[in-house]
């Protein structure tokens, strides 16, 4: 997801927000404090084998040995306790305030705090943190990982972690020597004195851990980092090479039963009857449960010994449904309905005289189309709960790879019926996500907690993990919304644009959901619009449709730059075709004095492929394009050929800004991936549609993904910077689909306007 | 109750013979190291070796490994080619989200016995059938290689 600081302050509205979800979850409960965070317990803290560094004030010292007091000042998640951990041997290990899913932040935030730490890196490890308090984003006083910024938004956080944390290890060392900490120095997990003495991080950590956590700490200048910014291997990479990383899917408690869920065909659809006769008659099925779900429909739940069992009882269920009551999407319908509406003007987001339209000489009219899109993660979507004790000693266990631990803590309270400080989340490894698992309405929470519950009513108290199956997974919504935009350019044969009329019509991400506060502004969600127009200084007016529609939409991998890129970047290359220019140096003309940035990518991109100087083979064109998404720029120059109809992707020079890039190897990384997911965009099949309000995808057989053959040589450059990084995770997608878009253009005339493309 | 050989071991598998494989590992035997992705043989994620030959477990049942042996990833390493392909595994950085990375370390696997040096082509038509959605491919092949070479 996508917080652009472009619409406004959102910071300052954030805790509102979360305010707002978390009254309407708990009906206004008063354990909630007036910053909106839950005051659960905190850390539990200096544990027999090593220690948690510092203190946390609200803790009141009753866990604690007596640490001394952080200074008053200090919240939460800017206190070392909760993040650092030193044993004796020397071991650090970093508790990390966001889900590890594939974006390499187990290892990007514990060397940035290792970094100002003066940590021994080979002694580093991660682990991830809960839906305490101390693992709020700090600009956003939630926990979340979204919107590519897990680094951009906890970079001076964890760098200042970490110089707290030595602070307090050099104070120890000072007062244990006898001489001002000012006269010691610290390097590779040792504190040095004078005349050669050194003493060990691990042997000082008791003594560390009861001197003052300071306020201010000074930061090291960027040029004498020695961890951030070095390619630096993943901490994960043996554990996921070997089959020994545990993921959410792994879970694995004592009695521990598994269960699926039939959600219903259409959206929201009630049960007519049920026969499970010959389901509870499958070997190892428990319970079989008919239950309410997403969207106020119905399904219902088969537990069981093992997913084997489970899937089988399911089977065997004889269900009638009762779709009367619920829109039936038909896609071609929609695509003909959105289509009509993108020909008036909306919403209008940005405004523009478009009197010069009419006259222009020369112009452009075009019609673009996006599918509905599933995110499919590999690890299907699971949570495991365990409620133990009962009446007003009940609590509850989730264990689930989640984006949002806080919101998904506090669905799992209201349906469970407890407290939320009853609820303990604990955060898994997870195989994916790309936004599937940041969901307000918190969909597979709600629903493996109302499987747990109506099990416990029908007298089953195992822990129960629910999981969805990928046809689940592949049908059960919340996908990246279908879009169709809808330009109207004129412009001069020097190609200065004289006015850009633009309508984009998608459903709404936001509205209805906790968020709709601070990201829908004037009935216009910003997500759809994010990427429109900049960085190009043209005249134009974009509105908005928002229509209601029966499907559930979702953020999907850099949310509404997975499509506004591909219009933006064809529609510029397409002017400069119609008026004989080259694509790059159109574009530079057109950003003119502003967005260094950009052109530093573009022109890294340019240089560094060989573009206009090198020759390429028989049949194959150059495509550029360029996109700033969550603050980092990509740039791409692709080199693609059409036969017999199939374009073919063969070769990507990538370039991005991301100022400084405190792991290069997984700056790399995020690009390789975010280009083939682009690229995924594109395949013929990459689409979800409906049929009488029935997915008709189910498996990877029918929703195409990209496959090995796909991937395209890639080359990542990075441009060199020392300013304070920005995201990775989402923007070396958007650019992708219209550097290739626009390669076939050149060898075709013509400018794929369908995604996916479809074969000629 | 069928008695498999599972990684050297003959174990005695409390389930039904029409279990597919994939659910004996996992549910039965706790073996959590081979994933589930889609139950349909279509993403790889749950690929075992069954005789030495890249098998999809989810979609394979227990009657058909009677009397064959099933190499799984916690044991891939006991044996040169699937050490060093870990080992490339992890000196690339190929691993990402890491939930396929089972799948597709078996599977390479499989490729070297069969090819000490695969070329890009070989090991696209023998690595097509892992789907990896954070897009790792590029470190397959080159980890492909890098292994090939270090058994050369």
């Amino acid at each position: 997801m996508h917080f652009d600081p472009a619409f406004g302050d959102l910071a300052t509205q954030m805790p509102k927000g979360l305010l707002a979800l978390m009254k309407r979850a708990q009906g206004a409960s008063k354990t909630i404090a007036d910053d909106g965070l839950p005051r659960r317990s905190f850390l539990k803290m200096g544990v027999a084998s090593g220690f948690a560094l510092g203190a946390y004030p609200l803790l009141a010292g009753a866990q604690s040995p007596a640490p001394a007091a952080a200074p008053a000042g200090l919240k939460p998640f800017e206190q070392p306790a909760a993040f650092v951990r030193i044993d004796k041997d020397g071991a650090v290990t970093v508790t990390i305030n966001r889900l590890e899913f594939g974006q390499g932040v187990l290892t990007a935030l514990p060397m940035i705090l290792a970094e100002e730490l003066d940590a021994d890196w080979a002694k580093v490890r991660a682990v991830h943190g809960d839906a305490d308090g101390a693992y709020v984003d700090p600009a956003f006083g939630m926990h979340l990982t979204g919107g590519s910024g897990s680094i951009k938004r906890s970079y001076t956080q964890y760098r200042e972690l970490g110089a707290r944390a030595r602070a307090m290890l050099v104070a120890a060392a000072a007062a244990q020597w006898g001489v001002e900490a000012r006269t010691l120095r610290t390097e590779n997990g040792m504190v040095m004195g004078a005349g050669g003495k050194s003493i060990s991080y691990g042997d000082l950590s008791d003594a560390a851990m009861k001197m003052p956590v300071p306020e201010k700490v000074a930061l090291k200048d960027p040029k004498d980092f020695r961890i951030i910014g070095k390619a630096t291997p993943r901490l994960d990479a043996r554990a996921k090479s070997s089959g020994t990383q545990s993921f959410g899917m792994d879970m694995q408690l004592p009695g521990m039963l598994t269960a699926v869920v039939v959600h219903a065909p259409v959206f929201g659809a009630k049960l007519k009857s049920v026969d499970d006769s010959a389901a509870k008659a499958v070997k190892g099925v428990t319970a079989v449960l008919r239950m309410p779900t997403d969207r106020a429909g119905e399904g219902v739940a088969v537990v069981a010994q093992g997913y084997w069992a489970a899937k089988l009882g399911r089977d065997a269920l004889k269900l009638e449904w009762d779709t009367s009551a619920v829109e039936k999407v038909d896609s071609v319908a929609q695509l003909a309905s959105y289509k009509a509406l993108a020909r008036k003007t909306g919403m209008v987001k940005i405004k523009a005289d478009m009197g010069a339209l009419a006259k222009a000489p020369k112009k452009i009219s075009a019609e673009f189309t996006f599918p509905y899109l599933a995110h499919a993660p590999m690890e299907p979507l699971n949570c495991t709960v365990q409620v133990t004790g009962s009446g007003a000693d009940a609590k509850a266990a989730i264990y689930l790879g989640t984006q949002m631990p806080g919101f998904d803590g506090m669905a799992a309270a209201t349906v469970l019926g407890l407290p939320p400080q009853n609820v303990k989340v604990n955060v898994q490894m997870a195989g994916g996500g790309f936004g599937r698992r940041a969901v307000p309405t918190a969909d597979y929470v709600v629903e493996a907690c109302t499987v747990a519950k109506l099990a416990m009513a029908a007298g089953v108290t195992a822990p129960i993990r629910v999981m969805w199956s990928r046809e689940d997974d592949i049908k059960g919504g919340y996908y990246r919304p279908m879009h169709v935009h809808r330009a109207e350019i004129g412009f001069d044969a020097k190609g200065k644009v004289l006015a850009w009329d633009h309508v984009i019509v998608g459903q709404s991400i936001t509205q209805g959901t906790p968020f709709e506060g601070m990201m829908v502004q004037d009935g216009i969600d910003m997500t759809i619009a994010e990427g429109m127009r900049e960085p190009y200084d043209v005249p134009m007016r974009l509105s908005i449709h928002h229509p209601k529609v029966n499907v559930p939409v979702l953020w999907w991998r850099s949310v509404g730059s997975t499509h506004t890129a591909y219009v933006m970047e064809t529609l510029v290359d397409e002017i400069a075709r119609a008026t004989q220019q080259d694509p790059v140096a159109y574009r530079l003309k057109l950003m003119g004095d502003k967005h260094p940035r950009h052109k530093a990518a573009l022109m890294l991109a340019v240089e560094q492929s060989g573009y206009g100087k090198r020759k390429l083979p028989k049949g194959q064109a150059w495509g550029v394009a360029v996109h700033e998404s969550f603050d980092t720029v990509v740039a791409y120059v692709a080199e693609a050929s059409v036969t017999k109809g199939v374009p073919k992707l063969h070769a990507v020079t990538a370039a991005v800004h991301c100022n400084l890039a405190v792991n290069p190897k997984t700056v790399e990384a995020q690009v390789q991936g975010a280009a083939l997911m682009g690229l995924g965009t594109c395949l013929p099949g990459a689409a979800i549609t409906f049929k009488d309000g029935v997915v008709e995808q189910s498996n990877f057989n029918d929703y195409v993904v990209a496959r090995i053959p796909d991937m395209p040589r890639i080359a990542v450059h990075i441009v060199p910077s020392a300013e304070p990084p920005t995201g990775m995770g989402e923007p070396g997608l958007p650019p992708l689909a219209p550097a290739f878009g626009n390669a076939i253009a050149k060898l075709t005339g013509k400018t794929p306007r369908d995604l996916p493309f479809k074969l000629v | 109750m069928p008695t498999l050989n599972i990684n050297g071991k003959d174990t005695l598998v409390d389930a039904d013979p029409n279990t597919p494989i994939l659910w004996a590992l996992r549910d039965t035997l706790g073996m959590t190291g081979t994933k589930f992705g889609c139950g349909a043989g279509l993403c790889g994620a749950c690929t075992v070796h069954v005789d030495g030959v890249a098998t999809r477990s989810c979609s394979t049942p227990l009657s058909a490994a009677a009397g064959k042996k099933i190499t799984t990833i916690e044991s891939v390493a006991s044996d040169a080619v699937g050490l060093a392909v870990q080992n490339a595994w992890v000196a690339h950085d190929v691993a990402q989200c890491g939930y396929c990375q089972s799948g597709q370390v078996m599977s390479a696997t499989a490729l070297l016995k069969g090819n000490k040096k695969p070329s890009d082509a070989d090991i696209d038509a023998a690595m097509a059938g892992n789907i990896c959605r954070c897009g790792t491919y590029a470190r397959v092949r080159s980890a492909i290689h890098a292994a090939a070479a270090t058994l050369a």
